[in-house]
C-alpha cells in the first residue's frame, strides 16, 4: 500500500543507532501501519484544513450554487467592519482569562487536597463531576445561576465572567495534573531540604514548584489552545452577547453559518487556524522536548 | 506549609466548604429546579419545590424531547469512532514509536499536531458533500476520527517507548509477523493506556455539540444536539425545570461509567499529562 515510504534507509554499520539496524525494523515495524490512521487524517483533518485556504478566497455561500474566486473580499469586508479584529481580541483575552484562572484554581485545590484523607479524596471527586459534564449543561445551569444578578448582561465585565465558568468546569482535569506532578517529587529529596534546616515555604517553592513544571507546561497549553476553540460554554451562557462583546471566533463561525455565509465562515475559521497554529509551534515544541528529557 | 498542626485541623473543613461552595451549590440548583414545576422554575432559585415532580418531569423530557432516539444517534456515533480511534490510532503509534528516523519524526509531529490545531469545521462539510457523507453518521465518525486520532497517537506513542522491546523481539524470533506480534503481544500491554484514551475520547465526542452542529446538524440527533435545539427552541425557553432534567438524563451515563470506573478514569485523565 505505502511502499513508495519505504525507501532504502543506507545504513551505516559503523554507528547503527539504537537496538537494531533499520533494514530489521522495516520488517517487523512495517510503515503500512501507518496507513489507516493517515489516510484518515489526510483526508478528513489535513484536507479541510487546506480547503481553508481555498474557499476563504471565494463567494461560497448557501444562496448559489456557483462559487467563484474573489481574492481578499472576505478579509477585507471583515477587517473594514471592525469584525476581524474585535474577535481576535476577544478570543486571545478570553484564551488567556481562562488559562490563567483554571491554572490557579487547579494549582489552589491540587495544594490545598494534596494529603491523601478520606475527605480530600471525596473533596477530589467532586472536582472532577463539571470535567465530566457537558459544556452546554455546565452553561445553562450558569445562565439560570447568574441572569438574575445582571452579570451576563455587562458589555464590560462578562467575557470574565464566562472565562470563569470556563475555568470552573476545567479546574478538576488541572487540578488532577498538579496532584500527579506533586506525587512525583521523590520523598528523598524532600527529606534532605529538611535535615538541611529549609523552611517548609522555601521547600515548597524551591524544589517541588520547580519539579511541577511539566503540568505547569501542559495544563496552560491545553487551556489556552483548547479555549480559543471553545464555543459550548459561551453559546449557552450569553450566544456571544451583550452587543457582541463575548463573541468568540467559533461563535462567529457558528452564526455565520447558519446564516448561510460560508464564505466569511470559512474566512473566520482560517483566522483561527492561523492564531492557534503561530503560537503552538513554540508550546508543540515545549512538549516534545519535556518528552525528550522525562 | 501543609503540615502546620492548626492548618492540619482546619484544612478538613475548608474543603468540605469549598465542595459545597464550589459544586454543591450549582448541583443542587439543577437538581431542586428539575424538580420543580414549570411556574416555579422560571426564576430559579435554591429554593426547594414546594411539590416534587421530578419523575414527571423527567418523563415529559423523554417522550417530548425525543430522547431514545437521540440517545441512540449517540451510542451510533461513539462507539465506532472510540473502537476505530484506538485500533488505527494505536497501530500507527506502534510503528512511530519503534522506528526512528527523520521521516518518522516528521510523521510523527504531524500526527499529533491535530492536538492543538483547531479542525476546519466549515470546510469538512463541503468535503463530506462532496463524498457523498454529508450528514451521515459514517460522515461523523471520520471528523472525529480526524480529530481524535493525534490524541490517541500522542498518548499511545509516549506509552509504547515505555514498554521494553525485549517482548516484541522473543515473539519475533519464534517467527511471528507484525500482524501477529501487534495483536497477541502489544495490544494487550497497551491496556491501561488505551483505557485512558477510551475515556477521554467518550467524554469528548459524548459531549460534543460543536462539531456535529456542522456535520449532522438537523439531520441525526445526538444527546448534546438534541438538548441545543430543545433549550434554544421558542418551546423550552426558560422552561428550566425540563432544561435541567434534560440535564440530568443526558449526564446520567457518564456518571454510572464514573462510579464504575472512578479509579480508572482519574489515572486516565492524569495519565498523559504527568509521565
Amino acid at each position: 500500500m505505502s511502499v513508495d515510504l519505504e525507501t532504502p534507509v543506507p545504513v551505516r554499520a559503523a554507528r547503527a543507532p539504537g537496538p537494531a539496524p533499520r533494514v530489521i525494523r522495516r520488517r517487523t515495524h512495517p510503515m503500512w501501519f501507518l496507513f489507516p490512521a493517515y489516510a484518515v487524517l489526510v483526508v478528513f483533518f489535513v484536507l479541510p484544513t487546506l480547503f481553508n485556504f481555498v474557499y476563504a478566497f471565494t463567494d461560497w455561500s448557501g444562496f448559489k450554487s456557483a462559487i467563484n474566486p474573489v481574492g481578499f473580499d472576505n478579509f477585507t469586508a471583515l477587517v473594514s467592519d471592525g469584525t476581524l479584529f474585535r474577535s481576535l481580541r476577544i478570543t486571545l483575552l478570553y484564551a488567556v482569562l481562562v488559562a490563567v484562572f483554571q491554572n490557579v484554581f487547579g494549582f489552589g485545590l491540587a495544594v490545598l487536597l494534596e494529603r491523601d484523607t478520606v475527605v480530600n479524596r471525596i473533596a477530589r471527586t467532586f472536582f472532577l463531576i463539571p470535567v465530566l459534564m457537558s459544556a452546554l449543561a455546565v452553561g445553562y445551569v450558569f445562565q439560570a445561576l447568574l441572569k438574575p444578578t445582571g452579570w451576563l448582561a455587562d458589555t464590560t465585565w462578562t467575557l470574565l465572567v464566562v472565562s470563569l465558568i470556563h475555568a470552573w468546569k476545567w479546574m478538576g482535569l488541572s487540578m488532577l495534573i498538579y496532584l500527579a506532578g506533586l506525587k512525583t517529587v521523590p520523598e528523598d529529596v524532600l527529606e534532605a531540604a529538611r535535615i538541611d534546616g529549609a523552611s517548609r515555604w522555601r521547600t515548597f517553592w524551591t524544589i517541588r514548584a520547580p519539579l511541577l513544571a511539566p503540568a505547569v507546561t501542559f495544563t496552560v497549553a491545553t487551556a489556552l489552545l483548547g479555549s480559543m476553540n471553545g464555543f459550548d460554554i459561551v453559546q449557552a451562557t450569553t450566544g456571544g452577547g451583550p452587543a457582541r462583546t463575548t463573541e468568540i471566533l467559533n461563535i462567529f463561525i457558528y452564526r455565520t453559518f447558519g446564516q448561510g455565509l460560508f464564505a466569511q465562515a470559512t474566512t473566520m475559521s482560517l483566522v483561527l487556524f492561523l492564531l492557534v497554529a503561530l503560537l503552538a509551534f513554540p508550546v508543540i515544541y515545549l512538549l516534545r522536548r519535556r518528552e525528550r528529557i522525562l | 506549609m501543609s503540615d502546620l498542626p492548626l492548618w492540619r485541623r482546619l484544612q478538613p473543613f475548608v474543603a468540605v466548604l469549598l465542595v459545597a461552595g464550589l459544586i454543591g451549590a450549582p448541583l443542587w440548583l439543577v437538581v431542586v429546579t428539575a424538580g420543580k414545576s414549570q411556574g416555579e422554575a422560571i426564576d430559579p432559585d435554591f429554593s426547594l419545590p414546594s411539590h416534587w415532580q421530578l419523575l414527571g418531569n423527567l418523563r415529559q423530557v423523554w417522550t417530548d424531547a425525543d430522547v431514545p432516539a437521540a440517545f441512540l444517534g449517540s451510542m451510533l456515533i461513539v462507539v465506532p469512532t472510540v473502537v476505530l480511534v484506538l485500533v488505527l490510532g494505536s497501530m500507527a503509534a506502534w510503528v512511530l514509536a519503534r522506528r526512528t528516523s527523520r521521516p518518522i519524526a516528521v510523521l510523527y509531529a504531524v500526527g499529533i499536531s491535530g492536538i492543538i490545531l483547531p479542525p476546519a469545521v466549515v470546510t469538512v462539510v463541503l468535503l463530506l458533500r462532496q463524498l457523498g457523507l454529508a450528514g451521515t453518521a459514517i460522515g461523523m465518525i471520520c471528523v472525529y476520527l480526524g480529530i481524535y486520532l493525534s490524541t490517541v497517537i500522542f498518548f499511545v506513542t509516549g506509552f509504547v517507548r515505555t514498554i521494553p522491546e525485549s517482548l516484541e523481539e522473543a515473539a519475533q524470533i519464534d517467527g511471528a509477523g507484525p500482524v501477529l506480534v501487534f495483536r497477541r503481544i502489544v495490544l494487550p500491554l497497551l491496556r491501561p493506556v488505551l483505557a485512558t484514551a477510551t475515556i477521554l475520547i467518550c467524554l469528548y465526542v459524548w459531549n460534543d455539540v460543536f462539531y456535529a452542529f456542522f456535520v449532522v446538524g438537523g439531520r441525526l440527533d445526538t444527546l448534546p444536539l438534541n438538548l441545543f435545539r430543545v433549550a434554544s427552541a421558542g418551546l423550552y425557553l426558560n422552561n428550566w425545570n425540563l432544561i435541567f432534567a434534560y440535564v440530568i438524563l443526558m449526564s446520567l451515563p457518564l456518571v454510572a461509567v464514573f462510579a464504575v470506573a472512578q479509579r480508572k478514569v482519574i489515572s486516565g485523565i492524569t495519565g498523559g499529562a504527568v509521565k
